[in-house]
């Protein structure tokens, strides 16, 4: 029978300690902080900010002490990532490092790129990029065109990488790229480049359609790499990424996009709501709180061990839907008129929201490719 | 995950007497005794309450794990309601009589009165809507007195009954008490049980069978899209129908999980938060599994001959009872907008 079922998470009281650490933590670093501010969520950048968190021990938490980790469980990290992103702490510089590329390098990593990055991501100081998307490959990964050619002492690439978030600020960047023959996913590679001492690399803003600049093309004329930038296996790309992207699809950042904007419209409809309001405001607590659940149940996967590529792409298919939702019965619960010039905490996250709700789902994987990953696991295709 | 001893019992129980045919009986007011008296040798009427009442003193998000496979199967039986009831009447030091029970009063702001009368009770009042109550040898009757929640075991043959029914059928009757009660029969309700509590836990309890209904209404689909073939191919390879497949998927995943969320909280003093998180999630998936169920399965699924009805008729009536969404996302935002903006978040997470 089929049956997608998610295991209850594990129970783990000692974390609650932690949790209140990071409570108290965040509290003073981000007092500063607008709400609109803290409404980029993950997306928000801070370099001191990440270098404090990494003082903190709260990067790479879960990697061996001799990589700069701390050797804590998965449902520690939880927590930690779980509280920055309800508080909307600007955790762009470290995240994408502490949630995938990290853990990439220190499964398929050499020895020397584990030491020489692992304990940097973990101060703070190294920030990551994905170089996954293309013009002509958006959600078919497989038909990327970037192509890394074996020269004398190394490789030479040739390409151009789309969408890539952070590219402009990021200190490295996984590349993912054509080595061999084969067509689709045979004969790809990953690479780690080291961005601010490659040449041959043209980082160029494509601004989203609030004006940000979180995007970037990148492009590669005879960059060359040495052999000591392969990361993992040569023609080992695709089995690496699709491992890599079930970390970036499963964590809380998946459905607590729009939190905050369920927080200042709380704020405003006060401590007495109408019926109307409190039924939304509940019904929306108990889908956050269930996805919560089914999210912690992955924490619990990957601390022994399993594949949750399958539960991932469910809780992003579901978050993503929340998202979206929250910011429409806001609008409907609060009368307003949005703008982006405005002091109201409110209006202000609602309108920045309203205008990112569109890559929620997206990024990290499109809603047609989740339903279809799920259609899968169903056995339909 | 790994199956319980007793979710495989019960797995093996439902699935040997609860058949198509036993499902359209009871829909004609038969009553399944041949399946009820299987169940309860295996005492999973009993899976509630402690050993020494005759249960397995197992916990309760354990025990109830039965009424999601119960769900699986459309069981026509009450058997959630005899666990209630046993709970109920173990809980308060009463005898558990034996064959099926029931629990009154179940609709919000329903009030039956107790007094004193010789040295027993006197129980009176109307209870609309109890689950089962035609069937049942006796009702555990929650009614509070002088501001002490009583527990009441009633046998049905006092009890006036009228007979109602919700959309699949199941018997949902109007018993009316007018009943002097002797001493023994009446007791105190366990320590921190009251009317909110009895209409938590069934709360819980439908959230479970509709969880397990989801998962059953997931396999059909799925099996049904596989074998039926039109346009050449299985209509299971389009990718319109895989779609569906994955949102009735997602949803009924999201609605298990909840449901488990709430089986935890009833063996941890029947905590509100979770278990009104469970039927508010399960009751939307409920309507929005069987709509895409329905839209797969096409004609056939719309027939009576097709079992796909048992299941979704089911769903449409479980996401009333013992609290619609509203009725309980009500009291989840009521509460968080007391807690405040500043408090959301660690209500969520304290949840």
């Amino acid at each position: 029978m089929v049956d997608l079922t998610f295991a209850p998470p594990p129970p783990f009281p000692e974390t609650e300690t932690l949790r209140q650490e990071v409570r108290a933590f965040l509290a003073d670093a981000l007092a500063d902080r607008t709400p609109a501010q803290c409404a980029e969520s993950w997306q928000g950048h801070d370099p001191a900010f990440s270098r404090k968190v990494g003082a903190k021990g709260w990067i790479g938490m879960t990697w061996p002490k001799q990589y700069g980790g701390q050797e804590r469980s998965a449902l520690e990290r939880y927590v930690v990532i779980e509280e920055m992103l309800a508080a909307g702490a600007p955790v762009s510089h470290h995240w994408i490092a502490d949630r995938q590329s990290g853990p990439l390098i220190l499964r398929v990593g050499t020895e020397e790129q584990r030491q020489a990055i692992l304990p940097r991501i973990a101060r703070g100081e190294a920030m990551f990029c994905i170089g996954m998307s293309e013009p002509d490959s958006g959600s078919d990964l497989a038909a990327a065109r970037t192509r890394a050619e074996p020269v004398q002492g190394g490789f030479v690439v040739n390409g151009t990488k789309l969408w890539t978030s952070g590219a402009h600020q990021a200190d490295f960047m996984i590349l993912f790229c054509r080595t061999g023959a084969g067509a689709r996913h045979e004969g790809t590679s990953q690479f780690l480049i080291d961005l601010k001492n490659t040449a041959g690399i043209k980082i160029r803003p494509v601004h989203a359609m609030t004006g940000e600049h979180h995007f970037n093309e990148v492009v590669f004329t005879d960059a060359f790499l040495p052999e000591t930038a392969l990361l993992g296996k040569l023609g080992d790309g695709w089995n690496q990424v699709t491992g890599e992207l079930a970390y970036e699809r499963s964590g809380p950042e998946r459905f607590l996009s729009s939190f905050l904007v369920m927080v200042e419209m709380l704020r405003v409809i006060g401590p007495e709501p109408s019926e109307r309001a409190a039924i939304a405001i509940g019904r929306l607590a108990a889908h956050i709180h269930t996805l919560r659940r089914m999210s912690r149940s992955v924490a619990g996967m990957l601390q022994s061990g399993d594949d949750p590529a399958l539960q991932a792409a469910l809780i992003k298919e579901l978050g993503n839907s929340l998202e979206q939702e929250i910011p429409e019965i806001a609008r409907l619960l609060v009368d307003c008129e949005p703008s982006l010039e405005t002091d109201d905490a409110f209006l202000a996250t609602l309108s920045l929201i309203t205008l990112h709700a569109p890559s929620f789902s997206l990024r990290g994987g499109t809603r047609e490719i989740m339903r279809g990953i799920i259609a899968r696991g169903l056995g339909l295709r | 995950m790994t199956e319980s001893l007793i979710e495989a019992t019960a797995e093996r129980l439902f699935g040997d007497y609860v058949t198509p045919k036993h499902l359209s009986a009871a829909e004609r007011g038969g009553f399944a005794a041949d399946a009820w008296r299987a169940i309860e040798e295996a005492a999973l009427p009993r899976a509630l309450v402690a050993e020494e009442a005759g249960g397995f003193g197992m916990p309760a998000a354990e025990a109830l794990t039965i009424l999601r496979v119960a769900g699986k199967h459309a069981v026509p039986l009450p058997l959630a309601e005899t666990m209630a009831a046993s709970w109920l009447l173990a809980g308060a030091g009463l005898i558990i009589p034996d064959g099926p029970l029931s629990i009154a009063p179940v609709i919000k702001g329903e009030v039956l009165t107790l007094e004193r009368r010789g040295a027993g009770w006197h129980l009176a009042g109307k209870a609309t809507r109890v689950p089962w109550g035609s069937c049942a040898t006796a009702v555990a009757v929650l009614v509070v007195h002088q501001g002490t929640p009583m527990v009441a075991s009633v046998p049905r043959a006092a009890v006036e009954v009228t007979h109602g029914s919700n959309l699949a059928r199941e018997p949902r009757d109007t018993l009316t008490f007018a009943v002097t009660l002797p001493a023994e029969a009446v007791a105190p309700a366990a320590s921190g049980v009251d009317p909110a509590s009895l209409r938590a836990l069934g709360a819980a309890m439908r959230s479970l069978q509709m969880a397990g209904a989801m998962a059953r209404l997931l396999d059909m689909t799925t099996r049904y899209a596989l074998d039926r073939t039109q346009f050449g191919k299985p209509i299971g390879k389009f990718q319109a129908i895989q779609h569906n497949l994955a949102i009735l998927g997602s949803h009924q995943a999201a609605a298990t999980a909840a449901a488990m969320g709430a089986a935890e909280a009833v063996g941890e003093g029947l905590r509100l938060f979770p278990i009104a998180v469970a039927k508010v999630r399960t009751g939307e998936a409920a309507g929005l599994c069987a709509g895409l169920a329905h839209q797969v399965h096409g004609a056939i699924g719309f027939t009576y001959e097709h079992s796909l009805h048992f299941i979704t008729k089911r769903l449409l009536s479980w996401r009333n009872e013992f609290g619609n969404e509203a009725e309980w996302s009500l009291l989840l935002g009521r509460h968080l907008a007391t807690a405040g903006a500043d408090r959301l978040w660690h209500e969520i997470t304290a949840a």
